[in-house]
Formats: C-alpha cells, structure tokens, sequence
C-alpha cells in the first residue's frame, strides 16, 4: 500500500462506472458476437473465479494448494444433478441412480450455491489433515485429494454416472450468469484481502513463525482462506459444467490437468495479485483457444504443417517456462491494478512529460 | 515445531510481585537439558536482561515463554493465569510480545501493513478471550462475525479507520514515519529492529521479549538501542525481558540481569553485582588455573 492519493469515495464511483461500463460492453459482446467468440468469452470469465480462488489459497495465503481440480469436480457435479430433470436422470444412468438424487431438483442458482456449499464443506473436512502439513507435502496431499475425488466419481456408478459422465446438462452459464458470479468473486475476495484478516493472510504467507508471535491463529485463518477457496471452485465448478454441458471424471476435464492450467494462469499472471489473475485467466482461455489453429494443418512461411493433435499444450507449455525463466513473478507481480496505481502511473508519465 | 499434547488449564496463585513467573521449569530435548530448573520471573514494569554464552539456553527460555515449546517440567505463570499449556497466538493476546534474534519481518508487506498485522489478534482470537474472561480479566473483543464484518464491510470500516490511526500513531512515537509506506524490506538494519519492536508493541503488551535487540548492530546504533529500550518502558509502560550478548547494553540499561550458563541460573542481581561475580567472570572467561 503507498500512501492514498485518491479519496475513497472517488474510487468507488470509479469503479461503479468501470462496472457499467463493462456490462455495456459485454451487452454489445452479447449480442453482436458469435457462438463460438461467446463460448470463450464466458470461458474467461469462469477461468477467472477459477484463479482468483486458487490464487487467494496459494498467493495470498501461501498454501501451496494442488486440489483445487477436486473442489471444481465436486462442485460441477452437485449442481449438475440438481439442475438434471428427474426424467434426464433417470434416461442417462445405465446402472440406476440413488432414488433420493434423482428427486432433487432446483433452479440454477441455488444449484451453484449448493455445488459451492458442497466444496467448501469438503475443504472443511480436508482441511484439518491436509493444513496440517506445509509446503511439498500439503501440495501432494490436496493433489491426493483432488485425484481421490476424481476416481470417486469414477466408480460411484449411481451417483455420478462414473466414466459415462453427465450428459445434456442445461446450459445456463450464459454471459451474465457467468461476469455475475465473476463480480461477486472478485468482490468477495478483494474485500477480504484487503481487510484485517488478508493482512493476516498475507503475514502468515510471509512469516509463519511471526505471524504466530504476533498473534494469529495461523491454522484457523489458512483454513479460513481455504474453506473460502473452495467456496468460489464450487461456484465456477457449476458454471463450468453448465458451460460445457457434458461432464465426465477424465484426467482433461476435471482432474489434475485443470489444476495445473489454472495454476499457468495464476503464476501468469503474478501469484498474489488479483488482477494478475484475472490477466492471467484471460490470456491463457484466449491463448489456449487460438492455438487450436496450430493443430490443423497450416502453412508457416510456406512450409506445409500438418496437424498435430496436442500441439497446443506443447506450446502454451513452453511458453510457460520461458515466462518462468524470463518473468519470474508473472505478469502483476504482487502489484494490483488498482485506481491508485493507475493514477501514480499517470501522474508519473505526465510529470515525465512534462521534464523532457 | 513439535506440537505437545497441551494439559487442561488449572486456576493458579501467583505472590503479587511477578509479573510473569517461571516455576521450577526445565526444558529437555532428548539428552540435552537447554534449560534446568528455571525458577526465577519478571517483576512489573522491570527491564530485566538475561546474559549467559552461547548455547545457556536463553533464546529456549523465550520459546517457552511464548508458547513455542512445551516445557518438560514446570509452569510459566503470567499475570496470574498459568500460560504453559496455551498456543502462541492466545499468549500473545493475553499480553506477551517478542521480537526475534534474527529479524522476522513481514518483508513483503509495508511498514504499516506490519504493524497493522499486529493488530489483527483483537479481531479473531475468541479463544483466548475466553480464557481471560474464566480469570475475570476484561476480553480485548466483545464484537463478533469480524470475518463477515471485513467482508461486507458493515461495522467494520471505522474499526479498520481505528486501526490505522493507531498504527500511524505508533509508528510515529518509534521514529518511523518516513518509511511509514515503504516495504519492510527495504528498511536498513538498525529500522527494521525499530520496526520488530513496534510491530511486537502494537500488540498491546503487557511485558516485552526482546531477544538479541543489539546483535549485529555497531556501537553507534547499539547506544541509540539503549536509549530506544529506556524510552519505551516508561512510554508505553510495559515491562521488558530481554535477551543480550553486548555487556554494554545489557550493563548500562538493566535494572536487574541473570546469568544463565549450561541451562542453570548461575547469577541474579544488579549490573554491579553481576561484573564482580566470579563465576560469571568464570563462565564468560573460563576457570583461573590455581597451580600455575
């Protein structure tokens, strides 16, 4: 923090016109945009709530979390049944279904609430365990985790229809359901940090022995951030499942590969940083989307390419290392972009101006 | 850190002139004893120095103090609640404050931003305000739901308003205030002890820990300390404990020293008494050869 330059309530009506103007744009998005440039613009939205959950477990806390995967699959799934009619659960489970799933059913707002409330109860559960542990060994026990939830949903052949996946699920993570959910992420998350329990956060990320001394309870505030986390997974787990339609416990989908892509994003976009993320989430879903052209066959510099299915990973990949060798805190740092930053910046370019 | 089974609390007496007592504690680690039946404490508002050479087991009497480890045999007693059993962060809201002998800053975060993390136990440690409350002493928190509060920020924007003042206030009154918005990183040295011993403040203590305030630091800087320590006892009125190796701070500042060497007590008294002890002389010195 560097000393206010801005009055609050000035900022607050900064970002009340940047909201408006935002939805006006992704208004005009909305309507003027096809199917597909839709699909990855709410694809954005829901990588973001993605990695600015895993980025307040992992950045802002510093528990190097790697289960973020298995709150999403849980999520997704919760609200997925949910949401199913009776009637498309009962077509799509081959091997019957548990009488009392496939009764439930709800709007699509409390489903993702549900999904949500689901992953944070989980978080709770593993939270006591895993928290218990720090660095390598926590990252391999929440990757545990992540893994053991997938193959769950694996093999519990009547609650989650396992390799057969969820089919035909409503596909109502349209482009207001998914920057609402955004906004509220956001919101929620940067309130917290930047209150007296993400200072907490913040010290125990810096100095876990300290913090103690200085009297936080460490594990209760790492479970806090945590529970938090996982909230916001079950929400874009949801969406996401909502976004995609079809659901299914693969490796790709929902297993550790999602993990370690929204990990690109958040290390992308500087660990710790909120904003980072967001940038971060954005880059890699429009990235990851336009690299699809490298797996058709294409002519660089008239050299004939084939497709080569996969290519895309192989090149975000190295991508990846080159940020990491060349850009070590990623793209923000710990920096945010906040009006404040803004306003030094440019007060630092006109007075720049002004010299020369 | 070994986390040991903790002993449920029990309701002690303590006589009226410690603040903080040590009761017979010893402090085994497998065959080592780093401290051996420490029976000595603090009196209120004191600037008590703890010397002794390397490896006496003077940093082991702080981490027991402050919770950090479990002592094998004893109990450490404060300001009539015996503290032995509790965790770290109950301590530190009961009253105790420490500094570290290698400086550990919240280097990522801004001076004032550490000394505001110092702040935060008053929101969130129920648990220790409980216990305040069985021994009929006031809870520092009487609101609840600060997490919710933070969050939506309803009731809580004047608390963080509160907080800052103070903070700044703080900040102030130790000579910081220059680099109140800088990383703590990229404080020198002799700042960045200031900054620890203003963050370990800013907890409200009733007694103060320092160890090692004066290591590392050149006789000019060191001078400075003293008058620092001096300044803050009668200011903010807390007591002080601390741990040094430079005999001319520890001499020119206590009021009351104890030597401890191999884990024991060896000498307790007044700067003078202690310079003309002869086993202090011996145990910084080594044994005179008699048969020369």
């Amino acid at each position: 923090m560097v000393e206010k330059r801005l009055k609050t309530s000035t900022k607050v009506w900064l970002t009340i016109i940047f909201i408006i103007f935002m939805g006006f744009l992704l208004w005009i998005a909305d309507r003027t945009f096809d199917d597909y440039k839709l699909r990855v613009l709410r694809l954005i939205a829901i990588y973001g709530i993605m990695a600015v959950s895993l980025n307040l477990i992992n950045g802002i806390t510093g528990v190097f979390s790697l289960g973020h995967a298995g709150f999403i699959l849980i999520g997704a799934y919760t609200a997925s049944l949910l949401t199913l009619t009776p009637e498309q659960k009962a077509m799509s489970f081959l091997f019957g279904i548990q009488p009392w799933i496939e009764k439930l059913h709800t709007d699509f707002f409390t489903a993702t609430i549900a999904g949500g409330a689901m992953a944070a109860f989980f978080a709770f559960l593993i939270g006591w365990p895993v928290l218990k542990l720090y660095g390598d060994y926590l990252a391999i026990a929440s990757l545990g985790f992540a893994e053991v939830v997938r193959i769950w949903a694996n093999n519990a052949m009547t609650i989650t229809n396992g390799p057969l996946g969820l089919k035909a699920i409503p596909e109502y993570s349209n482009t207001w359901w998914v920057y609402g959910w955004l906004l509220f992420t956001v919101a929620f998350i940067s309130s917290l940090v930047y209150s007296s329990y993400g200072r907490a956060l913040k010290a125990i990320r810096e100095d876990e022995i300290a913090a103690r001394a200085m009297g936080i309870n460490v594990f209760k505030h790492q479970l806090l951030a945590f529970v938090v986390g996982a909230f916001f997974a079950g929400v874009s787990g949801s969406l996401y499942a909502h976004w995609l339609t079809t659901i299914d416990p693969r490796l790709t989908t929902m297993g550790p590969m999602l993990t370690f892509y929204i990990l690109i994003m958040i290390v992308l976009g500087g660990l710790g940083s909120i904003t980072g993320s967001l940038i971060g989430a954005a880059i890699f879903a429009i990235l990851f989307e336009w690299l699809r052209n490298l797996e058709q066959p294409f002519t660089f510099f008239g050299i004939h390419v084939p497709g080569i299915p996969g290519m895309r990973i192989l090149v975000v990949s190295v991508i990846f290392i080159l940020v990491m060798i060349f850009w070590q805190r990623g793209i923000m740092g710990r920096e945010e972009l906040t009006w404040e930053n803004l306003y030094r910046w440019f007060s630092k370019l006109k007075r720049e101006g002004e010299k020369s | 850190m070994t986390e040991v089974a903790r002993k449920p609390q029990e309701e002690v007496k303590t006589s009226e002139e410690f603040l903080l007592k040590l009761d017979h504690v010893t402090m085994q680690f497998g065959g080592l004893i780093a401290v051996n039946d420490f029976d000595n404490g603090v009196k209120k508002y004191e600037l008590l120095g703890l010397i002794g050479p390397n490896g006496a087991g003077k940093t082991t009497v702080f981490n027991v103090v402050t919770g950090i480890y479990y002592p094998t045999k004893g109990r450490v007693i404060f300001d009539g609640i015996d503290i032995t059993p509790l965790k770290p962060h109950q301590i530190t809201h009961l009253g105790i404050a420490r500094t570290f002998q290698n400086i550990k800053l919240f280097y990522d975060l801004t001076v004032l931003d550490n000394v505001l993390v110092a702040q935060h136990h008053e929101l969130s440690n129920p648990d220790a305000d409980r216990i305040l409350k069985k021994h009929g002493k006031p809870p520092k928190n009487t609101k609840k739901f600060w997490f919710w509060r933070a969050v939506s920020k309803l009731g809580y924007i004047k608390k963080e308003k509160e907080m800052v003042e103070r903070a700044k206030e703080l900040i102030e009154r130790v000579g910081l205030s220059h680099v109140m918005y800088e990383k703590a990183s990229a404080l020198p040295y002799g700042e960045q002890r200031k900054l620890e011993i203003a963050r370990a403040l800013a907890t409200k203590p009733k007694l103060l820990l320092l160890d090692e305030p004066a290591a590392g630091m050149n006789p000019k800087e060191s001078e400075d300390l003293m008058e620092f320590i001096k300044r803050l006892k009668n200011e903010f009125k807390v007591t002080i404990f601390l741990i040094e190796h430079d005999m001319k701070v520890v001499m020119g500042i206590c009021e009351r020293i104890i030597v401890m060497d191999y884990g024991k007590i060896i000498a307790e008294g007044t700067p003078e008494e202690i310079q003309s002890n002869p086993r202090v002389i011996e145990a910084y010195l080594g044994k005179e050869w008699k048969n020369v």
